[in-house]
């Protein structure tokens, strides 16, 4: 029997709430600090505790992070779905099962570890419910012996999660001991599953999308944060309220050079954005569909009376309750024209965690400049799972306040309308509530303004105001993120954004590799879409385009956008809630091809 | 600003009335809330109200109209329906230095937008917050809104069986630190109020009667004037003194109360049928509730706590407007990324 070495991915089936996590983390980082790349998802249920609970640590020395559809090793510790969970696995896979689980006979061509940890946590603890919760720590002990993971590596890892709480190291220890002495003792190794030190990992990170946005938050200079608690956004927040605790007190005073406010629903915490934004400061929330929806009054307010403002969307599965801790890409149609009336706004796509520390900082850069609501469209995977990245940068550049007068401009100009295009971009002059000037006052409205912002239902006024508006989201497209591409001329170009980005290479390579087609691609990174977008669709015979969603949403915006290329895009469509796979995305553009030669 | 010439009479800041006011009135000829946009002239014109340390807030409605009616040099922002008090907290935490005027009706207010009004109260968000109640919607002719009283009817007779929201009472028991009602024809009772709430430090709520001459002036109106004339029972006698003027009134001792604003000036409460202590909440609940079982609209100074701070103190933020920080103090140094880096390669936090 051959090793599989570093090429595999293990599932834990717990029950949610069981102190699973600390267990999972120990094992995965583990794993990345003999430097072999791994990604982490955790698939979680709408529930505090008791429901089954899954995490797979995908283990590749290519580097591949997306989920897989299968794993090779299972960790059965959840009896509700162990049956479902061992049925589900493949010959010559590996079986971690918990010896007080009866499940139906597995096939011989499966290796079964049984473990009895009930047994094995007894004398490490009198206590029932620790035992309970260090059983899991077992599990890493039995599945870092067999695999070959470095126990000083594991045992780091177990202090960096729990810090100086000696008692507790002690106790998961004990345990990791118990686990280690047992399957060196009593499971032979079978099964060809190995983890060896590689070299990819070096002084990279593992990290979250919404703890990455936090941090671009914070050296982004926000002020003003406001939220109403919802998964999977909640953790941005949270985390972002842990760094500004921190980090931005006055040195001399104490005092915060922030604001955070958890506001009684996602409408008030939008309008204290735009309330702040209008004020001048760098304001913030974020949210998930649900919020949206509620935020979509003063979205549009946002856009047609020009005030900045951050909104970040952590994408998951709706419509309504819809599956609240599953992923999506599923609100990038309706974000993007949120309001009634005439509304087209500035979206950003992070990709990965460094997009999102990026992101994070741009989009207050862009929302001054652009005087309007910026969203910053995240998801569940993105946001809530461990990544691996570069360490980010610290930013070079200062922030960009936008067209903001003073007194000493407003005197110099000695006139000041605050919805006149002077500048030719559709972008006017504002300036902040507290301007000592005669000049300096203007009256904000969601109803219809003319130039000077007085109050008009003149058609002239409207139209000359919503074609400004419209040139100013085509001054916007030079602006945005640029979308990352790789165009060698091919016929076939793959077209995706989000987090959907990271099965992309994998299925490049294996459509190469099993279909003999070469792909170029596009990832998209903000709407509008700038002359790059526009470039490759023209570009390409066949353009693929891959997202999370039931109806082709991306698709629909390039369709509308470039209406004479409308036939060449298709699309390649993953929406149950799970982060997409590779396979599905190679399988689906493979499907296409061929209909299409048995069509040409 | 108007050059203030020889013959017009300027304030303490240097500006004439007409400073203070703004564009002209687009509401019904006889429109109580043009009265209330009458006093808050004059009362923001006797303080000496800086127009740009003001912001002027609204809602939706015929009320939230009326700030582009006042303060033409303060900057404004007419909201979304029910939804200023979630802007006026916005512009607060970016700009403490602010004074709000928030403007909204009975609709905007103990409608659509109850629970905006709740919290803003709950968080004592800075805002003198007028209430222009009429009882009923103007824009959409004359439907009842939410304070309407039981038995009062419509201009076309149908009847309200529904108990009123008491947007003071509510206050009150939220814990607000400033509470008055009014009636918009009674500006020698408006005025000081208003000037005491600009003084004050937390949300301060004058609710004012503001009778609807086109949709609730009939027989059957709780809120028409010949109504609001008859059931007005004035708490007090109030005068306004601010910080940079001297007291020069005698009165018997007993006869007033005198209550100290955070920034010096006194407002003073002539005792009238009986003693009223404002810095009794419990009993500003009961002279509430009297009244409305007596039929009578008290009006005065309800409850005051001069000594209550806004929630930009409960924050612990700097003492300088978060928006005008410069980015050195927002943006922390490179040693506070690299130390997050590292923690991130390790695990630790």
């Amino acid at each position: 029997m051959k090793d599989v070495v570093n090429d595999f991915s293990i599932q834990v089936a717990t029950v949610n709430g069981s102190g699973s996590q600390t267990a999972n983390t120990v094992l995965m980082r583990a794993i990345f600090q003999m430097g072999v790349p791994v990604s982490g998802k955790n698939l979680f249920p709408s529930n505090i505790a008791g429901l089954p609970t899954w995490f797979t640590i995908r283990v590749s020395r290519d580097g591949y992070v997306a989920r897989r559809r299968d794993s090779e090793i299972l960790v059965a510790m959840n009896p509700e779905t162990a049956a479902e969970d061992v049925a589900g696995m493949r010959p010559g896979s590996m079986i971690v099962l918990n010896e007080a689980i009866k499940v139906p006979p597995v096939p011989e061509d499966r290796v079964v570890y049984r473990v009895p940890f009930a047994k094995l946590v007894e004398p490490i603890t009198t206590d029932v419910k620790l035992r309970r919760l260090v059983s899991n720590i077992v599990y890493v002990g039995v599945v870092a012996e067999l695999l070959g993971v470095d126990k000083q590596e594991i045992d780091r890892a177990l202090e960096a999660q729990l810090g100086r709480k000696k008692k507790a190291l002690d106790l998961n220890r004990a345990a990791l001991q118990a686990g280690y002495e047992y399957a060196r003792a009593n499971l032979p190794k079978r099964a060809p599953y190995r983890v060896e030190r590689l070299d990819k990992t070096a002084g990279l990170i593992l990290i979250d999308g919404n703890s990455a946005a936090a941090i671009g938050a914070l050296f982004g200079g926000v002020t003003v944060v406001t939220w109403y608690p919802i998964t999977p956004s909640s953790s941005l927040v949270e985390t972002l309220i842990d760094y500004l605790g921190r980090y931005r007190r006055d040195p001399r005073t104490g005092k915060a050079t922030y604001a955070v406010v958890q506001a009684e629903d996602e409408i008030s915490a939008i309008g204290m954005v735009l309330g702040a934004g209008w004020a001048g400061a760098r304001a913030m929330t974020s949210t998930s569909g649900p919020g949206l929806s509620l935020m979509t009054e003063f979205a549009g307010y946002g856009y047609y009376a020009e005030i900045p403002g951050v909104i970040w969307d952590i994408q998951r599965i709706g419509p309504s309750t819809g599956l609240p801790t599953r992923t999506s890409q599923g609100d990038l149609l309706f974000v993007s024209q949120l309001s009634h009336g005439d509304t087209r706004h500035v979206v950003l796509l992070p990709s990965s965690v460094r997009d999102c520390y990026e992101f994070a900082q741009a989009a207050f850069d862009l929302a001054e400049r652009l005087q309007t609501p910026v969203f910053v469209l995240s998801d569940l995977d993105l946001g809530m799972n461990n990544w691996m990245s570069e360490p980010f940068p610290y930013p070079e550049k200062p922030w960009d306040r936008g067209k903001v007068l003073t007194a000493e401009q407003l005197e110099a100009l000695g006139a000041f309308d605050r919805y006149r295009d002077v500048d030719g971009d559709g972008i006017p002059y504002r300036t902040l509530p507290g301007t000592n000037h005669p000049l300096a006052a203007y009256f904000t409205r969601g109803s219809g303004h003319d130039e000077k912002a007085r109050y008009s239902e003149r058609p002239d006024d409207y139209v000359r105001n919503m074609d400004r508006l419209a040139r100013k989201y085509d001054t916007a497209r030079a602006l945005v993120p640029k979308p990352a591409v790789e165009d060698h001329g091919r016929k076939v170009g793959l077209l995706a954004y989000g987090s959907t980005h990271w099965a992309m290479g994998e299925a490049r390579d294996q459509l190469r590799a099993e279909a003999g087609l070469e792909t170029d691609y596009l990832l998209v990174k903000a709407l509008p879409f700038g002359a790059e977008v526009r470039a490759f669709v023209e570009r390409h015979a066949r353009v693929y385009v891959v997202e999370q969603n039931r109806d082709a949403q991306m698709a629909a915006l390039l369709r509308l956008e470039y209406p004479a290329h409308a036939a060449r895009i298709r699309s390649v469509l993953h929406y149950d809630g799970l982060p997409v796979d590779a396979r599905s995305v190679s399988d689906g553009v493979k499907a296409q091809e061929r209909e299409g030669v048995l069509v040409s | 600003m108007t050059d203030a010439s020889a013959q017009v009479p300027t304030n303490r800041v240097g500006l004439t009335k007409a400073d203070y006011e703004g564009s002209k009135s687009t509401l019904c000829p006889g429109c109580g809330h043009n009265a209330i946009t009458a006093a808050i002239v004059q009362s923001a014109y006797d303080v000496g109200l800086e127009p740009h340390r003001v912001a002027k807030l609204s809602g939706i409605g015929c009320s939230s109209k009326t700030p582009a009616y006042f303060l033409k040099y303060s900057h404004g922002f007419n909201a979304v329906h029910g939804r200023m008090p979630s802007i006026a907290t916005g512009v607060h935490l970016a700009n403490g230095k602010l004074l709000l005027i928030g403007v909204s009706g009975d609709g905007d207010t103990a409608s659509i937008g109850l629970g905006q009004f709740c919290h803003l109260v709950r968080r004592n968000v800075p805002v003198v917050y007028i209430i222009e109640n009429n009882g009923v919607y103007g824009l959409t002719k004359g439907q009842f809104s939410a304070t309407a009283d039981i038995g009062s009817t419509t201009k076309s007779g149908a009847i309200n069986r529904l108990m009123p929201v008491d947007c003071c009472a509510l206050a009150l028991e939220l814990g607000c630190g400033f509470v008055a009602r009014s009636f918009s024809g009674d500006q020698k009772q408006l005025r000081p109020l208003l000037q005491a709430a600009y003084a004050h430090r937390g949300t301060a709520v004058v609710d004012v009667i503001s009778p609807c001459v086109t949709f609730a002036d009939h027989e059957g109106s709780s809120k028409s004037y010949a109504a609001v004339k008859e059931h007005d029972a004035p708490l007090h006698d109030i005068e306004y003194v601010p910080y940079f003027e001297d007291i020069h009134v005698d009165y018997e001792p007993g006869a007033v109360h005198e209550v100290e604003m955070p920034d010096g000036s006194v407002v003073l409460l002539k005792k009238l049928a009986q003693d009223y202590d404002p810095t009794d909440r419990a009993r500003a609940l009961q002279v509430i509730r009297e009244g409305a079982a007596e039929d009578k609209l008290i009006t005065g100074l309800l409850y005051v706590d001069p000594a209550q701070k806004g929630f930009d103190h409960e924050l612990g933020l700097v003492d300088e407007p978060l928006a005008s920080l410069p980015l050195e103090r927002v943006r922390p140094g490179r040693e506070v990324l690299d130390e997050i880096m590292a923690s991130l390669r390790t695990g630790g936090s």
